[in-house]
Order: C-alpha cells, then structure tokens, then sequence
C-alpha cells in the first residue's frame, strides 16, 4: 500500500468518526443543517469527477438534483414506495438521463457546453410546472407525514438508538455522502479515472491514446448525473417537498461555486465547498439583512477565488504545506 | 390572417430585443472570446438605473435613457478592467465562471440596493394601435423595433466608417498584430464590453415596460438571445440580429399556434433550438466554420 494511499485511508477514517459522532454534541437544528452539508457533498463530488476531473463544465446539475427529487416525490407518494428505496432508483433514473444528454453534449466544446447546461437549467422549472399532471405543477409534492417517510411522525429505532427525524436525516445523508466517496475515489484512481483525466488535459492525446471521447464524456454526464439525482432524491426527502423552485437556477449556480471554492479536481477539498454552500448565506446575514446578500458574497468570493487562489480550498492547503515543508527544510543544517 | 400578422410584429418586437443582446453577447464574444453569463444581469442593472433616474429624480424619459447609456458605458469598461483583464489569457473555464460571479454579484446589489419587489416601468411610447389594412399594431411594438434598428445600425457604422471601429476590430480577430501597430489592445477589449453593456441597456429598457421590472427580469430573455446568437453564428454581428428577429417571430408563432408549447415551453423551446444547432450546424447560420488544427 503506497503512502498517499494509507493516509487517504487514515484522513476518512478520522473524518467518518467525526461524523459519526457529530449530532451527540450539536444541536438538533445544527444535525440539521449538516445534513444538508451531506446532500451537497454528494452532489458536489458528482460535479466535480464532471468539471474537476473530465473538463467538462456543467451549469445545469440543479436539473439532474430535480430529476432525482420527482423520482422520489412521484415514487413515494403515487406508488407508496419508502423513501430510502427511492434512491437506488433515483440515481439509475437520472444516471440514465445524464448518459442520453452526455451523448449529444460531448460534441460541444466548452463554451458551448456551459451554454447548453445553463439553459437546461433556465428551462427546468418551467417544464416541470408544464406537466402538472405528473409533477404537481406548480403547488408542487407535499411528502411530509406520509408513511413512506421515515422518522417523520414517529422516531426510528437503529441499532439501538432512538433517532428523530433530522438525526435520521443527518446520518442518512452522510452515509450517502460517504459511499459516494469512495465510490467516487475508486472510479477516479482506476483506468476510468485516468481516461477522464487525459480528455480534460488535451482531448487530442486522449484519442490518440485510444480513449473514446464521445462515450468517456458520456460516462462521465452519467456518473455525474447519478451523484446530483442521490443528492436530489435526499433533498427532497430533506425538505419533505418539492416544487419547482426547490431547483431553482441558483442552486446549480451555486454548486459550481462550491466546486470552485473546494478546488477543482480534489475529492477531499469538497467538504469546505459543501460547508460554504450551507452556511455562506447564514455568514452573509452578518453583513447586511438584505436578502441580496448572500448572492453579493457568493458572488464576490467566487471572482476573489478565480482571480487570486485558483487551486481553490485544495490548493491552499497544497500551498500550506509546501510553505511548512520548507521551513522544515530550512532548519536542516 | 390578421391575428398572424399581428403576431408577427410583436413577435419582431420582441425579437429586436433579443437581437439587442445577441448582439452585446457577440461583441464580448469577439472581443474576449467567452460569453458573457452576466450580460442580463448587467441589462437589468441599467434598467434599474433608468428607473431610479425617471422617478426618484424627475428626469423625463430619453434624457434618463441618455444618462443610462453613458453610465452603463462607464460601468461595461469598468468591469472589464477590474475583473475579466486579468483572466483574459486563462483557460476559458475561469472567465466563464467569473462572469458567472458577476452575475451572481450583480444581482444581489440590485436586491440589496432596490429590494425585490416588481416595479412597473412606464413606456416610452403611447400606449394605442393603429391599424393598416385590419392590422393593428401596438405603437409600443413600433417603438421597440425603431429603436433597435437604430442601434444596430449606429453601431454597425461604428465599425465600419470610424477608425476606432476599425481598431476595435483589429484587436478582436488578431490581438499581437494589433499592438504591433500602435493599437492599444486591453483598451479596445474594455471598450467592446462598454458597448456591450450599452446595447445590454437598450435591451432591458425596451423590455421592461411590456414585462414588469425585478432583479430576474432578463434571465430568460438571456437565455433567448443565447439561442440567437447561436443560430446566427456567435461570432456574427448580422447572424445575432437576424437570429433575434427569426427567433423572435418563431417563438410568438409556435406559442400562439401550437397549444402544447403555449406560453410555458418557449424556454425549452430556446434550449431546443441551441442544441439542435450547435450539434446540426455548430457555425450558425452566417458565421464561419472553425478549422482547428491539431
């Protein structure tokens, strides 16, 4: 086992302990909000093996998350399906979704791509308002007191622990977040990982190294879409209600941003970007009431991070540790 | 027959709009080579700054719009120096995600400094129509199109008869040899995206007396020109108005006459027309296919 290998290892099996022992000493509010911190990881590693690791950037994956959200709206409440079923499905759905549009957008270049997946993410809750008879239309899927809802009304009982809903919720989502990491981790350091590599550093040498640019891409839309249709599916399950402004343009906006603030193309650095996401707007209210807040923070650290720390959160530590390494080497004699 | 024609012209109404800011989005496009994700963003800004002018500060209509133009000139070149400049030579990813920052910046000001609230913008033109051969034809329309025309058409001589123009372009298709003969580039870059930011003003302040004014106003009429611009060719100044007005037109026709797409799939219909064109004809209708050598 290599070195970087084992202290990858160590680094999640510090991070699962921590996790795991989190909701004992937070409130459940705060066990709450980390939950939310959970779905977006999920959804940020799956936008990140897309834009960090295949070069092809996405401004649409707010639609993936809607389609994996109806999945489990629709599945819970027309078919009675229990909520925790949904999501396997949830991710095959959009899996296959992100696949079919892979296909035709591998042939867009990047401009065009970033073109292309904003207006799918423009036109998104306009389309689902238009099939009301499917989506609800506008009033939306209520999911809450349901009984395919778990721990809603009554707590679950789990291995001996009694837990309520956002303490469900919260370990729910990091279970997720966790096997999607590794599952993630293991996709990227394999052949397909490498493949996805060589298409985002120069799509010529890909090719001419035998690598299909067209299924590469594809695979990736699907991979990709997969992670964001889970995180869908947890949302809705989070918010106990969909409707189209669950998925509105700014959230996929926003998770690019969280992709930036991380750091391209580093798995570990995604947890600072899904923190900033859930908890920027709470920061922001500290610098003025307005509810355009946020927004003008968001927006103002996502061009600092472009302009002044490109490697984002990953590469300031990066950076750090050049700096003290450094310094350690200095004190040699 | 005269409900079509009526159709007609304000769907080219409508499409002057969008050709407006296909246009601002061509010309960044030539300029910096990316697009410009903020550029509705931008619009509504001068559009707020228009509203602000005429009733906060008693101006009547067209000395406001004068104002509007200058300050959103001013504001156009001035984001270009302080933002895009020092990612101009970067991968495009990095560009399109700072104007991705702008856009997000951009509106939250105009929540934070006007709130959200909608506003009602009053017109320009006089509210009546007049009708030609059973054809009535709302003034408002007419007015929007003049308006636009008159625009492209000052621009395009612009280009075409003035040695900044000229300079302009030089620096746009071939930047080294531009400076190789005295043209100072980052200076003629700030002043495409001034220019774009102009016709992005004219845009949103044609629109908003037909549509009600609030931070979101042009995001989808953005998206429209997205697909303008694409299917006239994202690198053609003429493709962008003609795409305007075809898709303008279109749009009005396939909502009014096709009751599945109604007045909610037009968006998606956009999203259509962008991808069927990027992947049939990438080079737009009048733009030039691209050789990439390898």
């Amino acid at each position: 086992m290599s070195r970087t290998t084992l202290r990858t290892l160590i680094v999640f099996v510090v991070v699962g302990i921590v996790v795991f022992a989190l909701p004992a000493f937070v409130t459940d509010f705060r066990a709450q909000q980390f939950s939310y911190v959970g779905i977006y990881l999920v959804a940020l590693i799956g936008l990140d093996i897309l834009t960090g690791y295949t070069g092809q950037i996405s401004l649409g994956h707010g639609a993936f998350m809607a389609i994996g959200g109806y999945t489990t709206a629709i599945l819970m409440t027309d078919h009675g399906v229990k909520d925790i079923a949904t999501i396997p499905i949830a991710i095959v759905v959009t899996g296959v979704a992100g696949y079919l549009f892979g296909l035709p957008a591998a042939r867009l270049s990047g401009l065009y791509l970033a073109l292309a997946t904003f207006a799918i993410a423009v036109a998104t809750p306009s389309v689902i308002k238009r099939f009301e008879g499917f989506t609800g239309g506008g009033s939306g899927v209520n999911l809450f007191g349901t009984p395919e809802l778990t721990a809603s009304l009554t707590p679950v009982r789990f291995a001996g622990l009694e837990l309520n809903f956002n303490n469900w919720l919260y370990y729910l989502a990091w279970s997720v977040a966790m096997v999607g990491y590794v599952i993630g981790w293991l996709i990227l350091r394999g052949r397909t990982g490498r493949a996805f590599r060589a298409v985002r550093d120069s799509e010529t040498a890909a090719v001419s190294s035998g690598v299909s640019l067209a299924r590469t891409k594809a695979l990736a839309f699907g991979i990709s879409a997969a992670y964001a249709g889970a995180a869908g599916a947890l949302f809705a399950i989070a918010t106990t209600y969909v409707n189209p402004d669950t998925f509105p343009v700014a959230l996929s906006i926003f998770l690019l941003v969280g992709v930036v603030v991380a750091g391209l193309g580093s798995l570990t650095g995604l947890i600072v970007g899904a923190v900033f996401i859930q908890f920027m707007p709470l920061w922001a209210q500290n610098v003025s009431k307005s509810p355009g807040a946020p927004a003008v923070v968001y927006g103002a650290i996502l061009i600092l991070v472009v302009l002044a720390l490109p490697g984002g959160a990953a590469g300031l530590f990066v950076r750090l540790q050049q700096l003290t390494r450094r310094g350690r080497n200095f004190q040699k004699p | 027959m005269a409900q079509f024609f009526q159709q007609v012209v304000s769907g080219l109404a409508s499409g002057g709009v969008y050709g407006a800011l296909a246009l601002a989005l061509v010309l960044i496009h030539r300029a910096t080579g990316v697009i410009n994700f903020a550029q509705g963003e931008m619009a509504t800004f001068s559009t707020y700054i228009a509203w602000t002018l005429t009733t906060n500060h008693g101006m009547s209509y067209w000395p406001a719009f004068a104002v509007t133009l200058a300050v959103s000139f001013v504001g156009g070149v001035g984001i270009h120096q302080a933002v895009i400049r020092p990612v101009e030579r970067g991968s495009q990813i990095r560009v399109v995600i700072v104007t991705i920052g702008l856009l997000l910046l951009l509106n939250g000001l105009m929540t934070w400094i006007w709130s959200g609230e909608v506003r009602a913008v009053q017109s320009p033109f006089p509210g009546g129509t007049f009708t030609i051969g059973g054809v009535a034809i709302a003034y408002q329309d007419i007015g929007t199109i003049a308006v636009c025309l008159a625009a492209v058409v000052v621009l395009w001589a612009f280009f075409q008869f003035t040695k900044v123009g000229l300079a302009l372009r030089a620096a746009a298709v071939n930047p080294a040899e531009a400076r190789l003969v005295g043209i100072r580039v980052p200076l003629m870059l700030g002043l495409g995206w001034g220019l774009a930011a102009v016709l992005g003003a004219i845009a949103g302040m044609l629109t908003a007396p037909s549509v009600f004014l609030d931070p979101n106003m042009m995001q989808s009429v953005l998206i429209y020109a997205f697909a303008a611009a694409v299917l006239g060719g994202i690198d053609s100044p003429v493709g962008a108005v003609v795409g305007g007005l075809i898709l303008g037109v279109g749009l009005n026709l396939v909502g009014s006459y096709i009751d599945f797409v109604g007045a909610d799939l037009r968006l998606p219909v956009a999203l259509l027309v962008i991808l069927i064109v990027l992947l049939v004809r990438p080079a737009g209708l009048f733009g030039k296919p691209q050789v990439k050598k390898v």
